[in-house]
């Protein structure tokens, strides 16, 4: 009877694995003697926008990484739809952290933007003026196609993290996973990308990101993923942004001023 | 000068210089972007311990275990630098700087404990090359260029480099996109799927193919020099990476044709008897260009460029 309960809940787990855009099992990664993700399991839900929430140093950045290659896990699980990482790249757009790369790097907006259809040209696949127009398409999405040709250091912030989430879009992935999009950009970009990820949501793709201003949470996201080194909580917004899991997540380490603003914001 | 005095004398160093100093720029392209310009440095300073070595092993001096010593302590480096710079958590450049002087510094005592004066092996050879020995003394004329006995007796060097080139080349052509996406965004190469980790060290490798090549032509002086300054000149030319990498090959030739004549030419134009070094004054050519182009470049003001450094 136990064990058959135990192989039920198995199954049942599996289902979720297998309906979730990207799940996580036991994954733990370390950069050096402590770990900065410790066994942390995720579900994210198919078509919703969720945001991984935590404090600095909290392993969100890591997380993501982790679950995309691009840091090596200690161990862990890591599926998209169902199948491993490695057969499943074409359908993953990723936007990473904006300072993670050196913009003075000589190339151009639209080489960026081209960047993201590596996996379509290959090696030495032609660049066909479809290619090209597709990326424009893409510029003009984010409100960036009038500046294409220039180089990508004369770009103001909020324009640079517009040209990523470009290039993430001319990945025409299923599952998009962005790394702080909206840190340090100014209001109309901000505006600009959320409209962005909400059509894509809309569209039916999964949207994930990591994500630090507490205030937006309730009109941005279905779901919230709280983690601090461990998971602390993972549901929708309405059920597990609280303040109780809030607490458990930050600790003694939410400003007054931000408690204050989540009191007004949760009501 | 006519062609009898020219094609023997200074056509095979001329070409040699140039195809030496192409082959470094257009991988040091790509060091410089990746913050790795140090490596080219850290390469052609441990040829000189690998290429002992391989003397010592073998007892000749011949192409092919002096290039397999070279390489092999290429190698070595490379992974020592990883090794310092993971265990000791130290930043790269230091951990460059440690492993290429001890090496470079253990070839020295080792090159002066062992007798070499029979052969054509000492440290300023290491450091200045030998570029005006690498005459071409069967051919008669431009003639010679089509005559299959006279090029029988070209230096060897010549297609050697040539071959080198036409690898680092072939790579650089095969690997463009990769090469271009890890290095601006290796985060999001990764996602790609692209191995960074195996094509950053195929890249070290290519340059340490090229370094060891032009090494053993040219000597250690115009490696650094071209592993840096041609692309570093070019990037202020230009805001695109095709760009960057067809005026680094132009100022790569540049310095080669210029400093090769001026060497030659230059001491006799201002009265003096001997000509200097041309490795020499190849490399010195090339830092004048980064000069220039540092003042006059057309891109050298930008505003996303690093404040610091």
């Amino acid at each position: 009877m136990i064990e058959l309960a135990a192989r039920e809940g198995r199954r049942l787990e599996n289902d979720a694995i297998g309906d979730s855009p990207l799940a996580v099992r036991g994954l733990t990664v370390s950069y050096g003697q402590k770990p900065a993700v410790f066994s942390v399991d995720m579900t994210v839900q198919p078509g919703a926008m969720t945001a991984i929430i935590g404090p600095n140093g909290a392993g969100k950045s890591t997380l993501l990484k982790a679950a995309l290659g691009i840091v090596k896990p200690l161990s862990g699980q890591v599926t998209v739809f169902g199948r491993p990482l490695e057969e499943q790249r074409a359908r993953i757009a990723y936007v990473p952290q904006r300072a993670s790369v050196d913009w003075d790097f000589p190339t151009r907006v639209i080489d960026v933007v081209l960047m993201g259809l590596y996996r379509e040209l290959g090696l030495l696949g032609r660049l066909r003026a479809r290619h090209k127009a597709r990326a424009l398409d893409c510029l003009a999405r984010v409100g960036m196609r009038d500046f294409a040709d220039r180089q990508i250091g004369q770009l103001s912030g909020g324009q640079q993290q517009r040209v990523f989430l470009a290039r993430a879009l001319a990945q025409e992935a299923d599952l998009y996973l962005l790394d702080e999009p909206f840190a340090g950009v100014d209001a109309a970009t901000e505006k600009a990308i959320i409209a962005v990820l909400k059509a894509l949501k809309q569209a039916g793709r999964t949207v994930v990101v990591v994500h630090h201003d507490l205030a937006t949470v309730t009109d941005y996201f279905d779901n919230v993923f709280l983690i601090n080194t461990r998971r602390v909580a993972e549901g929708p917004v309405i059920e597990t942004f609280t303040a109780d899991n809030l607490q458990a997540a930050y600790g003694g380490r939410l400003a007054t001023a931000q408690v204050d603003q989540l009191a007004r914001v949760l009501g | 000068m006519s062609g009898s005095e020219f094609v023997p004398l200074s056509l095979t160093p001329l070409l040699i210089g140039i195809l030496s100093a192409v082959a470094c720029a257009l991988p040091g392209n790509f060091l410089v972007l990746r913050r790795q310009a140090l490596i080219g440095d850290a390469i052609s300073h441990v040829v000189l311990p690998g290429i002992v070595v391989a003397f010592l092993l073998t007892g000749v001096i011949a192409a092919w275990p002096m290039m397999l010593g070279a390489a092999g302590a290429a190698v070595v480096a490379v992974v020592l630098i990883e090794a310092i710079r993971r265990l000791g958590r130290i930043e790269p450049g230091a951990a460059m700087g440690v492993v290429f002087t001890t090496m470079f510094a253990a070839g020295v005592l080792l090159l002066e404990q062992t007798d070499t004066s029979t052969v054509h092996l000492d440290v300023e050879h290491a450091l200045y090359g030998n570029l005006e020995s690498l005459i071409w003394l069967d051919a008669t004329g431009w003639a010679s260029l089509v005559d299959p006995v006279a090029l029988a007796g070209l230096p060897v060097e010549l297609p050697r480099i040539l071959v080198t080139l036409a690898g680092v080349s072939g790579f650089i052509w095969l690997f463009w996109r990769p090469l271009k996406l890890s290095t601006f965004d290796e985060g999001f190469a990764r996602t790609l799927g692209i191995r960074t980790g195996h094509l950053g060290l195929a890249l070290v490798i290519v340059a340490a193919v090229a370094a060891v090549a032009a090494f053993d032509a040219v000597g250690s002086i115009i490696v650094i020099a071209m592993f840096i300054c041609p692309p570093a000149a070019a990037r202020m030319m230009t805001n695109t990476l095709e760009g960057q990498v067809g005026w680094s090959v132009v100022f790569a030739i540049l310095s080669a044709v210029l400093g090769y004549v001026l060497a030659g030419y230059g001491p006799l134009w201002l009265g003096a008897h001997d000509a200097v070094s041309a490795a020499g004054m190849i490399a010195t050519m090339s830092g004048l260009i980064l000069a220039l182009a540092a003042r006059f470049g057309p891109c050298r003001s930008r505003t996303g460029a690093p404040v610091q450094s």
